[in-house]
Parts: C-alpha cells; sequence; structure tokens
C-alpha cells in the first residue's frame, strides 16, 4: 500500500460521512414537513406521546434524583477542602439544569425511545410492512415518522424540565437530610440563583435532543438491511448515532448559551 | 391494462429482470409463474413503484406508472404481499379496513368494520377473528386476512402473491373461486402469482411463465399444455430433468 493510499482512504471516508450526514439532515427536513402538511394521524401521535413522553417519566426520574442527590455529595466533599460546602445548592440547580438534566434525559431517550422506534419500524420494512403503508395509499414519513418526531419535540423539553426540577429535589433531600442545610435557605438559593437563560437553555436543548433521538431512530429503522440482522444493526446504530450526536449538540449548545 | 415494456432490474450484481415484456389486457386474470427467486414479486413491486427498475417503461392505461399522482394511482390497486404484511400493531379488522379508516376513501368506523367482516367472511374467517392481534393467527389465517384487506377497498387492479401457499386444499379452492370471481363479477385486473398449478388452471385467463430474466412464454392457460415450449413443460409437470437446472 503507497503512502498516497492513506490520504486517499480519509477523503472517502469524510466524503462517505458527509453524504450520510445530508441524507439525515433531509430525511429531518422531510419529516418536519410532513408534520406541517395533512393528512394528520391523531391515534399516531397520540400513542407516540404515550410512548416517548409518558411511559419515560420513570426512568428520567430516577435517574435525575439519583444524580442530583450524588451531585450535592460531591460538590459538598469537594467544597469543603476550601470552606465553600454553603454553594451546594446553587451548583447543583446550575449543574442540574444546565448540563445534567438535559444531557441525561437525553441519553435516556436515546436507550430507551431511539432503540425501540428502530426496532419497531425496521421490523416493518423488514416484514414488508412499509411497502403495504405505501400500497394502501399511506406516505410511511407521515404516519410512521411525523408522529413520533413531533411526540418528541413536545415531550422531551417537558421530561428535561421535570429531570431538572426532581434533580434539584434530590439534591435537595439529601442536603437537608444528611448534610444539615436548612430546608427554606436552600430552597430560596436555588430558586434566586437560576437565570432565565438556564432554564431557555435547557429546554432548547431538550427540543434538540429529542429531535435527534427520534430522527435517528426513524432513519435507521426507514434504512435498514434485510432480515433479523438488519434490525439489530439498525437498533445499535441509532443508539451509537443518537447517543453521540446528543452529546456533540450538547457542547454546541452550551457554546451558544454560554460562552458569552 | 398493464404493460411492462423491456424492464430491466439488479440487486448489485443479481441481475434479476432482464427486459421483461409483459401485457395485462382490462378486466383479464394473469397467472406469473416461474422458479423461486426468479423474480416475480420484484415484478410486481415494480409496477405498484415500490422498486424502481434500472430502465424500461410501465404503463397502466397508457399512462407512465411512475409519473403523476402517486395517490390516485395507489388507490386503484390492492396488494396481497408474499409474507401477509399485516401491520402487527393493529388488530384483524383495523387491517383489513386500513383504507377505509384514514385518507379519501374514509368511513364512518362502524361501516368499515361490517365491510372488513363481510370481507373476512369472504376469505373464509369467522367474525370473531375480527379483533384478535395478526400475530395471534396462523400462517394461512394470516394470509387471507391479507388477502381480504387486499380487496376491502374493491380495487379495479388487484395484485396476488401466492395467496395459497400455506392453505389447506379445500381453502385453497375457496381462494381460488374468491380471485375468479372477482375477476369476472367486479371486472378487476388481477396478476397472481402462484406455484400451484390447479390455483393456474383455476385462476388464470392468461399464462405467463419468467425464467432469466424476462417472460420465457406467455399464452392463454388452455394452450398451456401444447406449447411446446421446453421450459414450461417441465415446469407444469415438475419434472427434474431439462432445460431448467434444478441445481444451481
Ligand atoms: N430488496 C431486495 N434487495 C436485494 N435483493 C432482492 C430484493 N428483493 C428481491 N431480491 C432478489 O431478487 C431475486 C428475486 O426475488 P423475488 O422475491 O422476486 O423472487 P420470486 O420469483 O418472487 O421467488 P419466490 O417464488 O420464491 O417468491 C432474488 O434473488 C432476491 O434475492
Ligand atoms: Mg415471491
Amino acid at each position: 500500500m503507497s503512502v498516497l493510499a492513506i490520504p486517499g482512504w480519509i477523503g472517502r471516508r469524510t466524503l462517505a460521512a458527509l453524504a450520510v450526514f445530508g441524507r439525515v439532515a433531509l430525511f429531518a427536513l422531510g419529516a418536519v414537513s410532513h408534520i406541517l402538511r395533512p393528512p394528520y394521524y391523531p391515534r399516531e401521535i397520540g400513542l407516540a406521546l404515550l410512548n416517548i413522553g409518558w411511559l419515560s417519566l420513570p426512568v428520567v426520574g430516577l435517574t435525575a434524583i439519583f444524580t442530583g442527590g450524588a451531585l450535592a455529595l460531591q460538590i459538598y466533599a469537594g467544597g469543603a477542602r476550601f470552606n465553600a460546602e454553603a454553594v451546594v445548592p446553587q451548583i447543583v440547580a446550575i449543574g442540574m439544569v444546565r448540563e445534567l438534566g438535559p444531557v441525561l434525559v437525553g441519553l435516556m431517550i436515546a436507550a430507551r425511545v431511539t432503540s425501540s422506534i428502530a426496532a419497531e419500524i425496521a421490523t416493518m420494512k423488514v416484514t414488508e410492512q412499509i411497502d403495504a403503508l405505501v400500497t394502501l395509499s399511506t406516505h410511511p414519513m407521515k404516519y410512521l415518522v411525523g408522529p413520533r418526531v413531533l411526540a418528541a419535540l413536545i415531550t422531551v423539553p417537558l421530561l428535561v424540565g421535570v429531570g431538572d426540577v426532581i434533580g434539584i429535589a434530590g439534591g435537595y433531600a439529601v442536603s437537608v437530610q444528611n448534610l444539615g442545610f436548612n430546608a427554606a435557605a436552600y430552597l430560596t438559593n436555588t430558586v434566586n440563583f437560576l437565570e432565565l437563560r438556564d432554564i431557555v437553555s435547557s429546554l432548547v436543548k431538550g427540543a434538540a435532543f429529542g429531535m435527534i433521538a427520534s430522527v435517528m431512530g426513524c432513519y435507521y429503522g426507514m434504512n435498514s438491511g434485510r432480515g433479523a440482522q438488519g434490525v439489530g444493526r439498525a437498533t445499535k446504530g441509532s443508539v451509537e448515532a443518537a447517543a453521540v450526536l446528543i452529546l456533540a449538540a450538547n457542547f454546541v449548545l452550551t457554546g451558544v448559551f454560554f460562552s458569552v | 391494462m398493464i404493460e411492462m415494456q423491456d424492464v430491466h432490474k439488479a440487486f448489485g450484481d443479481n441481475r434479476v429482470l432482464q427486459g421483461m415484456t409483459l401485457t395485462i389486457p382490462k378486466g383479464t386474470s394473469l397467472v406469473i409463474i416461474g422458479g423461486s427467486g426468479t423474480g416475480k414479486s420484484v415484478a410486481l413491486k415494480c409496477i405498484l413503484g415500490l422498486i424502481q427498475p434500472e430502465s424500461g417503461r410501465i404503463l397502466v392505461d397508457g399512462k407512465d406508472a411512475s409519473k403523476g399522482d402517486r395517490d390516485a394511482f395507489l388507490a386503484r390497486f390492492g396488494m396481497l404481499f408474499q409474507g401477509g404484511a399485516l401491520f402487527d400493531s393493529l388488530p384483524v379488522w383495523q387491517n383489513v379496513a386500513f383504507r377505509l379508516l384514514r385518507g379519501s376513501l374514509k368511513r364512518p368506523q362502524e361501516e368499515a368494520r361490517q365491510i372488513a367482516i363481510e370481507k373476512l367472511r369472504r376469505v373464509g374467517l369467522k367474525a370473531d377473528v375480527a379483533d384478535r392481534l395478526p400475530a395471534e393467527l396462523s400462517g394461512g389465517m394470516q394470509k387471507r386476512v391479507g388477502l381480504a384487506r387486499a380487496i376491502a377497498a374493491e380495487p379495479e387492479i388487484i395484485f396476488f402473491d401466492e395467496p395459497t401457499t400455506g392453505l389447506d386444499p379445500i381453502m385453497a379452492g375457496v381462494i381460488n373461486d374468491l380471485i375468479r370471481e372477482i375477476v369476472t363479477e367486479m371486472g378487476a385486473t388481477a396478476m397472481t402469482i402462484t406455484h400451484d398449478m390447479t390455483s393456474v388452471r383455476a385462476i388464470a385467463d392468461d399464462v405467463a411463465m419468467l425464467h432469466d430474466g424476462v417472460i420465457q412464454w406467455t399464452g392463454p392457460v388452455a394452450q398451456m399444455d401444447a406449447s411446446g415450449d421446453p421450459y414450461l413443460d417441465q415446469f407444469i409437470h415438475g419434472r427434474a430433468e431439462g432445460p431448467i437446472e434444478a441445481v444451481r
């Protein structure tokens, strides 16, 4: 193999990655345009809201409460080294609202929702159900993809909001029960310290992560290969892609909201 | 009338259709026969636009099938998929009435359900399967639900991909009669794929044999036995010896 083969390989890989990126972006645009135009499928949207939003609450709540509690313990222990134990409420609040809330909820949604969307749609593809939909004059983008993306766009920001609150509650519980904080003072400190920008960034991240999680699930499902192996690959690929993209988007959004 | 003109389709280096040309006059029943994996299902999917052929033309009533209003085009078709392709998240009756519950053919729910139950009865299924999920049915029952779904909206053109595979001989007879009835009474145009020679004789006006990516023989079913075509003869008599290699 000549030395020149290496840049060639890198170039081809880059082009291929860009092509995939373009296809995903077009897919996402298509999904949004189908959400906006009739016909609408209220039953599908309702089911998607239930599956993506409501049924994700337990996992989101549990993740947030443990994380908030652990965060309080860590900040207390770390702060003690330079007599700054008192900052626990403030740091728990911005830690949860700005970063941990959106990221953890996003990753949980990638694990729970992206995988199930990808597996379901890929199975439908493999068993010709997508073809059957088309022959029954129903557009798969509208019937399958649109409702799921819409539901994720609506519910994931709400889930992030719930996660933020529960995470702060976890920190509060640990601080008041175990670390000797005054309950009322803890709450005032939390509320006074948070800015509108923190909350807006949290919800915007939620919407972005919801979009990423649902679009990746649908994209991998609709482009699944054949057979059980195709379904397995689609599911694995969708979760990997969603998780990595969520973390990357988080970095970018944090930069956008907080670098000035 | 459906016309396929010199249609080519390959998957990678697997060349499946290599210049398939075929005409199905309106209101007639054509049966496609041919070895497993020769591309019969692919041919149906090409006409429906589920698979894009690389070259060749497909005309329905003289108009290019790939152009114009897709929804209006597809509203004329019913299709039974080889694997049934039932929606496993919906109960049987909603599968059958899928078209009648949404879109341009939408009816009140109760009416759609009655039509679904009537169609289920025509394929030999009782009303009590209506509320079950497809996964709770046997393979042959799923196939018949797929058939009921294909005919539910009384389309002008119906494709049946192996309608009797997996059915007992009596039920196969019922389905053959049903397909024949749909063509003669409703004037539908039907294209059926089958490996069952009894079905061929019961359903077909015309027969076409697909081999090596092209139509090897086509003609009225009455001439099938006296065609003199060695490929067709070998196929309809199920002989291992002949021009079609049995071991590939
Ligand atoms: N989506 C696809 N991707 C790749 N190859 C395909 C695809 N669909 C069909 N093929 C290939 O095309 C060929 C023809 O398939 P097709 O399903 O049309 O066969 P068939 O004539 O219907 O056979 P059978 O009687 O067994 O149903 C096969 O070799 C199959 O592997
Ligand atoms: Mg087939």
